[in-house]
């Protein structure tokens, strides 16, 4: 078989340097094989070692990792058995790899042309004078406009877009046969990780190099690679070819994994969050790694460890369902209803708007000169209007750098707004000092993204929590607190145990859930959640989004939820507000802004999100360039040199709002087309 | 930039000012000029007379801060504070309690100063990172380890034992160069080498572990891992991509004592007998002459800022990233 580029067999890699601590085994007997020209993707949760995998062929892992058995061939030569010299030709050149964060991965004190130079340098052996003609070349094969210009900025000076862009050029200087991305577009934001997906399928067909795509993304996986393979602890679980797989997943983590996706079609219910986490890897395992966490677990499965079995060409699983089925998918015994049925959400009656906010404003002075004379205005948050009513959800969506989480910290007061009216219960916030708005923050709570930076790793759990009962005078004795500390543990799912450890000792969902605990400690009314699951995995995520929706559901809360992740929201809000460069350009139900998005941005918004499933893909609406700088808006409607639809009348005045029937209102002016 | 640099400049006035003031309080409020005349005059027996005549002769006689007796303008700046300390922000330093003028003092004893500090700072700026780079090269071998141990072990000997080690080993034992003294022009060289070979070994245990930490945090940083990813050679990467970085903390902690080398050592140039600013200012404190004391202190403050204005700078120079507003 001559179209057999990558062959890997029985990969183990370890780390570990600790003396008393044996190491662990990241990479466990991984056996795969990359055609040439085709997209294989390696799907799996964090810490799972789908990165070290990638690393490991390179032959690039950090101190401690060690490859401890297998052989990885690439065009029939053993890269595992390739002197460090050798390597390092085939490094950068026959096989290239792109990283997670194209912020940290490029040199920030090397010009762009000086670092992909090198690479081109190191590989093609060019004259001085013909590597800068090369570098344009490259440049320009990634879609980065204006390269003369580009070449002697730093990375500092663009986008992340245009940064992995760069990375990708200085990927390809060696021509490479391979390429192996580690989570190209994790970091990026769907319109853009639209772009650079779109980019890596056509480099890929008009130069016939293989991608080994590395990610947790099941939609970026549905819609960009050909074939995949899902890694669980370290081990591969399922292979598959994607339409196969997509169509009828056979190991029970990869279906709870797709049924924990979040969605507009499971709104009615709760996700199929796969309880507990990832086993560490430091430990030998008995019997079927995932037997802990497995709904449909036999008694044999934490016995033995099972096999692999060979279902049809190309499609295999590890499981001891599918042992001796032959093919045939077997009884689902434990088969569980997915989407146990739960009353819609109508929560208490709506007392009229608990949050009003009006035309918002949050602008950053520009300061200039030996005297920092004002000389312009960063307009973060410019004009935003918002309701919401008690026990329910707005989503406020975006991209990075709208100005969202600037609309969360202006209307509690954490950033003093410089305009507009936030209006709680009818009383004004803005402009309180800090000790009138004291008696407010026990009914406006926030939780953060970063569930491990969020909290102080110096105090204990119950401290944290119970701090903010203490610092508002809610439960002045420290026995009162306890037991409302213990409460809350409870309500988030947590055992009362954990108030005496540190927040290090969990994981990031569990943290999450302690923040969230934390956060409804003073019995709030309304909780800006901004990004809460964002840094959490796929299964994680689905557990908190249940335990927001049932806390919700329970005791009647608000939430403004801050998120770029758009099945999140259709999942969990039920009014949507879309955020482009400070402002709403469309606000509306949920499912009405979903179902029928009317401002282009909206539309070139949803279109740009990876989905699992075929019938639901759109065409996508790639958007040009990047989000304008807040600091110098474009003129009239922000949106406009973007735009698709744009005409001559949009580039002189911001488009009103125009409120349709459906209880939607929307920025543009060409809403009758 | 510019515009950053002045209003840098303009920041520095209350700082000196404050300075000034403060030296002011401690040398002539805390510490009256009556008390300075007693002890230059020593403690016993000493008549009222006499503290007058010497107050007259080193120009202390005067009020601290108003002086009713002189006319007009005057009143102000027929005072010690106008004299003694407005003065020094036109670094005027007048003169010692021998009558000697300051300001030409410093002028002439700032080049031995010079020239033992800079060929110290270079010397061991250069071997340093060198030797940091070896370390790194090596990291994570017995070799790093007994590097690290043997830079500890530098690092927590006192200075004075490299002095006094060096000058009984190089003078005594094999009378290489003189134990101490100085000599004009280029003949001083021979005064000079010990100072600087010692001044070296002091610092060596200390610099190096700080620079092979400045390495060893970029070395794994993500560029670095993508620099291998392109098939460059370890000796690459770490020239080309990890020294460029760990140099922006590395000059810039340089540039910020590179005023500061004026003023020499204090505990060199007295152990070697170089007649440096470090030596001056010893002396003046042994001798209470606090005119000289005051004036290096003060000197020593305003150094001290310009090293942190040419800081700023040097990062714009090094760190494309920083821009100064």
């Amino acid at each position: 078989m001559t179209d057999i580029l990558l062959e890997v067999q029985g990969l183990t890699t370890r780390i570990g340097t600790a003396v008393d601590a044996p190491p662990a085994v990241v990479v466990d007997d991984l056996s795969f094989t990359l055609r040439r020209a085709e997209t294989f993707a390696l799907l799996g949760e964090s810490g799972c070692g789908k990165s070290m995998t990638a690393l490991s062929l390179m032959r690039l892992l950090p101190p401690g990792g060690r490859i401890a058995a297998g052989r990885v061939k690439l065009s029939g030569t053993d890269l595992l058995r390739l002197t460090e010299a050798q390597m390092r030709v085939r490094r950068g050149g026959r096989m290239a790899m792109i990283f997670q964060e194209p912020q940290t991965s490029l040199n920030p004190v090397l010009s762009v042309g000086e670092q992909i130079g090198e690479a081109v340098r190191v590989h093609e052996g060019h004259p001085r004078r013909l590597v800068e003609d090369r570098v344009l070349e490259l440049l320009d094969a990634v879609g980065i406009p204006d390269p003369a210009r580009r070449l002697h900025e730093y990375p500092h000076q663009l986008s992340g877009g245009m940064k992995q862009r760069v990375m990708i050029a200085m990927a390809l200087a060696g021509d490479p046969e391979l390429l192996i991305a580690d989570e190209p577009t994790t970091a990026l934001d769907v319109t853009i990780q639209a772009q650079v997906l779109r980019l890596l399928k056509d480099l890929q067909r008009t130069t016939d190099m293989a991608v080994l795509l590395i990610t947790h993304d099941l939609g970026v996986v549905a819609e960009t690679a050909d074939r995949l393979a899902v890694m669980y602890a370290g081990e591969i679980v399922e292979t598959g070819s994607v339409a196969e797989f997509f169509a009828a997943p056979a190991h029970p983590y990869s279906r709870r994994l797709m049924e924990s996706l979040p969605g507009a079609d499971k709104r009615q219910g709760r996700l199929a969050a796969i309880h507990g986490r990832v086993p560490p890897l430091d430990q030998p395992f008995v019997g079927c790694r995932f037997a802990p966490r497995c709904t449909e677990v036999l008694p044999v499965c934490r016995t033995d460890t099972p096999d692999w079995t060979d279902l049809a060409a190309g499609r295999g699983v590890r499981c001891h369902l599918w042992i001796g089925s032959a093919g045939v998918p077997p009884a689902r015994a434990a088969a569980q209803p997915i989407h146990p049925e739960v009353p819609p959400p109508t929560g208490p009656a709506t007392v009229g708007d608990l949050l009003k906010v009006q035309d918002l404003a949050v602008h950053f002075p520009i300061q200039r000169g030996v005297f920092r004379r004002v000389v312009g205005q960063v307009r973060a948050v410019d004009g935003v209007s918002l309701t919401l009513s008690t026990g329910r959800t707005l989503a406020l969506v975006g991209e990075s750098g709208c100005g969202k989480t600037t609309v969360g910290k202006g209307i509690l007061q954490l950033i003093a707004p410089t305009g507009g009216s936030v209006r709680y219960l009818d009383r004004e916030l803005r402009g309180l000092g800090h000790r009138r708005m004291r008696p407010f923050r026990k009914d406006l709570q926030i939780i953060f993204q970063d569930p491990f930076a969020s909290m102080n790793p110096r105090m204990l759990v119950g401290d944290i929590i119970g701090e903010g009962l203490q610092a508002l005078g809610i439960k002045r004795t420290r026995a009162g607190r306890v037991t409302r500390v213990a409460e809350l543990l409870d309500l988030v799912g947590m055992s009362p145990e954990a108030a005496e450890r540190y927040p290090h000792e969990f994981s990031g969902g569990q943290r999450q859930r302690l923040c969230i605990a934390r956060a409804l400690a003073v019995e709030p009314k309304l909780i800006v959640c901004d990004e809460p699951t964002s840094a959490l995995d796929v299964s994680v995520q689905a557990q908190i989004l249940n335990l927001l929706k049932d806390l919700q559901e329970r005791l009647g809360l608000a939430y403004l939820f801050i998120t770029h992740n758009i099945s999140v929201l259709a999942y969990l809000a039920h009014e949507v507000a879309v955020m482009y460069l400070g402002r709403v350009v469309e606000r509306g139900p949920v499912d009405r802004v979903l179902d029928d998005p009317r401002h282009p941005y909206t539309r070139a918004l949803l279109s740009a999100v990876p989905v699992v499933d075929p019938a639901n893909r759109r065409q996508i609406i790639r958007l040009e360039g990047d989000m304008p700088s807040p600091a110098n808006p474009p003129t009239g409607c922000y949106f406009h040199p973007r735009c698709p639809d744009a005409i001559e009348a949009c580039s002189r005045n911001y488009p009103g709002e125009t409120r349709l029937g459906d209880g939607r209102a929307v920025h543009c002016l060409r809403l009758d087309e | 930039m510019t515009a950053y640099i002045l209003r840098r400049l303009l920041y520095a006035i209350p700082i000196l000012i404050g300075v000034n003031l403060l030296t002011f309080v401690l040398f002539f409020v805390l510490n009256t000029p009556d008390e300075m005349a007693r002890m230059q005059l020593g403690e016993k027996r000493v008549t009222a007379a006499a503290i007058a005549n010497w107050k007259r002769e080193h120009g202390y006689d005067q009020p601290l801060l108003f002086n009713e007796a002189a006319p007009g303008l005057a009143k102000v700046t027929q005072t010690i504070f106008f004299q003694r300390s407005v003065k020094l922000f036109a670094f005027d330093f007048g003169s010692s309690d021998n009558g000697r003028a300051i300001g030409y003092d410093i002028s002439q004893r700032m080049w031995p100063s010079l020239a033992i500090a800079v060929p110290v700072l270079l010397v061991g700026l250069a071997l340093n990172v060198s030797l940091a780079l070896f370390i790194v090269f090596f990291r994570a071998t017995y070799l790093d380890l007994g590097a690290v141990v043997l830079l500890v072990a530098m690092m927590s000997i006192s200075g004075l034992f490299y002095i006094i080690g060096g000058q009984f080993l190089l003078s005594k034992l094999f009378h290489l160069v003189p134990i101490s003294g100085y000599d004009t022009g280029w003949n001083a060289w021979k005064f000079l080498i010990l100072p600087v070979i010692v001044g070296f070994i002091g610092g060596v245990g200390s610099g190096a572990r700080w620079y092979r930490t400045l390495f060893l945090e970029e070395v794994s940083k993500d560029y670095v891992r993508t620099a291998r990813a392109k098939g460059l050679t370890e000796r690459r990467v770490l020239f080309r991509h990890i020294l460029g970085n760990a140099l922006i903390p590395i000059l810039t902690g340089v540039v910020v004592v590179l005023p500061l080398l004026f003023m020499g050592s204090l505990i060199t140039e007295s152990f070697f007998g170089i007649p440096g600013l470090g030596s001056y200012t010893i002396d003046a404190i042994s001798n209470q002459d606090f005119a000289i004391v005051r004036a290096m202190v003060f000197l020593g403050a305003v150094l001290y800022i310009l090293g942190l204005i040419l800081t700023d700078i040097s990062y714009t120079l090094v760190d494309p990233r920083v821009r100064l507003q």
